[in-house]
């Protein structure tokens, strides 16, 4: 009987830092940092092609300091599983001009991006999907920015703007 | 040397409670404030009373459905608003990805692009929603309201339905 109470409080003990830790890991990785792995060519040549593991800080875009420039993780718009790497190139207010990947005659347009939204780009204008095609995405959908490099080991260090 | 200690516990206790608390609302359920008559008579009827003062529902809001963005009609969601970030907005689904929707703003039909939702206010009079900023895109949506929990009066589960006047709008 006594070595079952044992047995029952070690097993609580550790079921109950268990959950502490995960809970730990849960907090650090959606409200401090966490890794991404960078695929694709749409950030060609700031992220290569695969592999590319770099951290993302997660609390800037919480109180707004997102600016143009910055490299965020975006929730794609047309796939809420999925999430993009781009560059941020214009805030609510500004003016984009930019050309339709999908138009036939490549046209220059110029727009305004509304209240709320933002206007993404890769950096490998020929092969990336975006706000050229989809339009300017709300600011809610950005999940965090992108800051330090950490493999390549070539590569290692802050993320330029 | 005594007090040190006692402090250094309460903050070790204080941080376990925050950390395991914002664990346990991103992942499984947190509890909300409803404001405004938008999603009125379902939520904030407007007629509640409790100890003679008029109150707003208190709701409790699902995470589960954000591992896989899966919705289905009616379901009751919370998300961003698209045009601020720091607000956030209690609308119901009324049409997923692929499908049409009628509306009234341009007499004409739309198609809900693809990981988009078209989200409407039971109370359509006096609602802010799809119908004058188009389908968001469901990346937005931070729960599912499942539940009313406060005031106890209104305690209940929240139905999943169709609005009557789709079908007769399209």
């Amino acid at each position: 009987m006594r070595q079952w109470r044992r047995v029952a409080n070690e097993a609580m003990q550790f079921s109950v830092s268990t959950a502490k830790f995960i809970a730990l890991l849960h907090v650090t990785d959606s409200y401090l940092f966490s890794p991404i792995l960078a695929h694709g060519s749409s950030m060609l040549p700031t992220f290569n092609f695969s592999g590319d593991v770099v951290l993302a800080e997660r609390l800037s875009h919480r109180f707004g300091r997102v600016v143009p420039g910055d490299v965020v993780m975006v929730r794609a718009p047309d796939d809420p599983n999925m999430m993009v790497g781009k560059r941020v190139l214009g805030m609510e207010g500004d003016k984009v001009t930019f050309v339709d990947p999908a138009s036939i005659r490549q046209y220059r347009k110029t727009t305004v991006v509304p209240k709320g939204h933002v206007w993404i780009q890769g950096d490998n204008t020929k092969e990336s999907f975006d706000s050229r095609s989809y339009g300017p995405v709300p600011y809610g959908l950005i999940q965090g920015r992108a800051f330090f490099r950490v493999w390549p080991p070539n590569g290692f260090g802050f993320v330029d703007d | 040397m005594g007090t040190q200690k006692g402090l250094w516990s309460f903050a070790n206790k204080f941080f376990t409670a925050g950390v395991l608390g914002l664990y346990i609302t991103d992942r499984f359920a947190s509890v909300a404030p409803v404001r405004g008559s938008s999603m009125s008579p379902t939520l904030n009827p407007g007629t509640t009373k409790l100890m003679g003062l008029s109150t707003d529902d208190y709701v409790l809001v699902e995470k589960g459905c954000l591992r896989n963005y899966k919705f289905s009609h009616g379901d009751v969601v919370v998300f961003r608003s698209p045009s601020n970030h720091k607000e956030r907005q209690i609308k119901r689904i009324t049409a997923l990805p692929g499908e049409w929707i009628g509306t009234r703003r341009f007499y004409d039909v739309l198609k809900v692009p693809e990981g988009h939702c078209w989200v409407e206010g039971d109370n359509s009079s006096s609602s802010m929603d799809s119908r004058s900023f188009g389908p968001i895109p469901l990346g937005l949506v931070q729960g599912r309201v499942t539940h009313v929990v406060w005031p106890p009066q209104r305690i209940g589960a929240i139905e999943r339905r169709r609005p009557q006047d789709t079908i007769s709008r399209l």
